[in-house]
């Protein structure tokens, strides 16, 4: 039985209060059993497979595969290919015009789209509720069902199209449309979720601000600009970064849309990205060393411009 | 909020903001409409130059068609299985995870700490080929455990919970700890029942990800009975690439799940995303 005295200090333990007592008092070595305990099942798991396959992939990013398994140690051989390589030319090209025209659009959009949705109006849970529909859509499924409203000569694109007397491309095997059909679905199936991260950025300002501005006598618009848009550039900021990091990872609607590395498409050197070279040469091609130095290369690339964007944002984002 | 007043001023562009609303709404679901639409046609009729918007006859034997095509029984029986190894997986070793970084300390949790947050700076196909290969060593190809065990782990479930944890007061902990409960206790019996609101944005974010998954079941698993429902669509697409009535009806099967969850936990879903948005 322990006395009273040292349950007290066990509280003193359990909140922010700085314990004095050295690491060999019974309490203390329970309650540091207990936190390696608790975060053992994670940290395990981490390890395994999130932490130590880090290293794993740079470490295979320097070697070569056989045919039948084993690797060889080739130093900078697969950067220096990579550098030459006109296929990781078109990819890089590619993700990067996806990245730059679909993420700002949607942020645009969906800036918008939140501030419509924040006014005193009715049917803001409908409204809501349809245009955030695609952020739970299975990307797979949303890659099959635009292949369909893109197709050629049946598609309800080109049908519309054609009742306005336009000829519609071959959208997703025409290699001058197919990256313009992609980024338009990556731009439909993100606005909802930048739209929610806005609506609460919106919420957050205070209802005070407009006021005074209103009897500044500050037009709608002015008020949009002067007050709604620094004030939200925290939220910008935020969804900037997270889009640009998945906008990076584009894969599973082109895979669907335009095709598989088993069965390309004729128009998938216009759209293939880094994660689709990746996945080609990695599970396709079996080429598991250049593929890891394709994957750490895009690593290098986000890391990079993560942190351009932690540095860029003090010049034009305001925190309260 | 906009004043009473300002609201009265702006009355006639209410019109306009529900026009602008509306447009937008149509191009959102307008593509679910026209695949349910074409999911009821006919081959002949999804071929038809103009298309008509309503199915002639509505041909429920599509779904007929793609079930047994695909065996789509199996595919929802591997999603939602997969589906909830990851998810219970998740909530139990993140919260476990999380309490220890928010209410113990021990030496090194600032350590692990970083640690953990820096896993989520890697985007996931850096992982892919090494957990590949740990796959192959275990003989897990092509099997549930491939899908499941993995995804039971997450730096970012953890981060989430812990700085729910780190909201929650600290009196009724003291409580139990003047009772002589241990942390394991504290954890279970108060800590957890707290954490409800994360332990449901934690749950429905792994069921999104994890329903909706792709690239990881298309590299680990190889028959086609042991896929889950999103690669099972990119097998379906590859053998009947121009039956769009199919296709759409298999569209149709694997979307639902998601959305009529979404529909009927919107909230949560909303509430979700915000938190991962705010604290993230």
């Amino acid at each position: 039985m322990r006395t009273p005295g040292v349950r007290v200090a066990d509280v003193a333990d359990a909140t922010r209060v700085r314990t004095r007592r050295g690491l060999f008092h019974p309490a203390t070595r329970e309650r540091i059993l207990w936190g390696y305990l608790m975060v053992a099942p994670m940290l395990l798991g981490l390890l395994v497979f999130y932490i130590w396959p880090v290293v794993q992939t740079f470490y295979y990013s320097f070697t070569r595969w056989g045919a039948f398994g084993g690797s060889t140690w080739t130093g900078l051989d697969n950067y220096s290919t990579l550098i030459h390589d006109p296929d990781f030319g078109l990819a890089l090209r590619n993700t990067a015009l996806y990245t730059v025209f679909s993420v700002p659009i949607s942020i645009a959009l969906s800036i918008v789209v939140a501030t419509l949705l924040n006014q005193r109006i009715r049917g803001v849970t409908i409204y809501r509720t349809l245009y955030f529909l695609p952020v739970v859509t299975m990307p797979a499924a949303i890659g099959m069902m635009w292949k369909w409203l893109y197709e050629g000569d049946y598609g309800l694109i080109n049908s519309i199209l054609r009742a306005l007397h336009i000829h519609g491309p071959n959208w997703t095997t025409d290699s001058h449309t197919a990256l313009i059909a992609v980024i338009i679905v990556g731009i439909w199936s993100t606005v909802g979720y930048n739209m929610v991260l806005f609506l609460a950025g919106l919420q957050a300002i205070p209802g005070t601000y407009y006021e005074a501005a209103q009897i500044d006598g500050a037009g709608p618009l002015s008020r949009f600009f002067r007050i709604t848009m620094p004030l939200l550039t925290p939220t910008i900021f935020f969804a900037l970064v997270i889009a640009f990091i998945n906008a990076f990872q584009v894969f599973d609607i082109i895979y669907m849309m335009i095709g598989a590395p088993d069965n390309p498409g004729p128009a998938i050197d216009g759209v293939k990205s880094i994660v689709y070279l990746f996945y080609d040469h990695a599970f396709h091609l079996n080429d598991k060393g250049y593929a890891a130095s394709i994957v750490m290369v895009m690593f290098a690339m986000l890391l990079a411009f993560t942190a351009f964007q932690l540095w860029f944002q003090r010049r034009w984002v305001h925190y309260e | 909020m906009i004043s009473l007043k300002a609201m009265r001023s702006v009355r006639p562009s209410t019109l306009a903001i529900h026009a602008a609303l509306l447009v937008g709404a149509i191009v959102m679901v307008g593509p679910y409409i026209w695949m349910l639409l074409t999911s009821f046609k006919t081959a002949t009729e999804v071929v038809k130059v103009p298309p008509t918007i309503l199915p002639d006859h509505f041909q429920w034997g599509n779904y007929g068609d793609v079930l047994s095509l695909l065996s789509f029984k199996y595919l929802y029986w591997n999603t939602a299985f997969m589906t909830v190894g990851r998810t219970l997986g998740q909530l139990l070793f993140c919260s476990l995870a999380a309490y220890a970084f928010a209410r113990i300390r021990f030496p090194g949790h600032n350590v692990l700490f970083v640690l953990f947050l820096s896993v989520l700076m890697v985007p996931f196909q850096v992982f892919i080929i090494p957990q590949y290969i740990i796959m192959q060593h275990l003989g897990w190809i092509d099997t549930m455990k491939a899908l499941i065990v993995p995804g039971m782990f997450s730096a970012f479930g953890t981060f989430l919970l812990r700085q729910f944890f780190m909201s929650l007061p600290r009196e009724l902990e003291e409580a139990a700890r003047l009772d002589g409960a241990n942390h394991f206790q504290i954890y279970w019996r108060i800590m957890l029942p707290l954490a409800k609101p994360g332990l449901i944005a934690v749950a429905i974010l792994t069921i999104l990800w994890s329903w909706n998954d792709f690239l990881w079941p298309l590299v680990v698993i190889n028959s086609g009975g042991k896929l889950p429902i999103a690669p099972g669509l990119a097998l379906l697409q590859g053998q009947h690439s121009t039956e769009y009535q199919i296709l759409m009806a298999g569209a149709v099967l694997a979307t639902w799940p998601t959305v009529l969850v979404f529909v009927l936990l919107q909230r949560h879903f909303v509430e979700g995303i915000a938190l991962t948005g705010t604290k993230g």
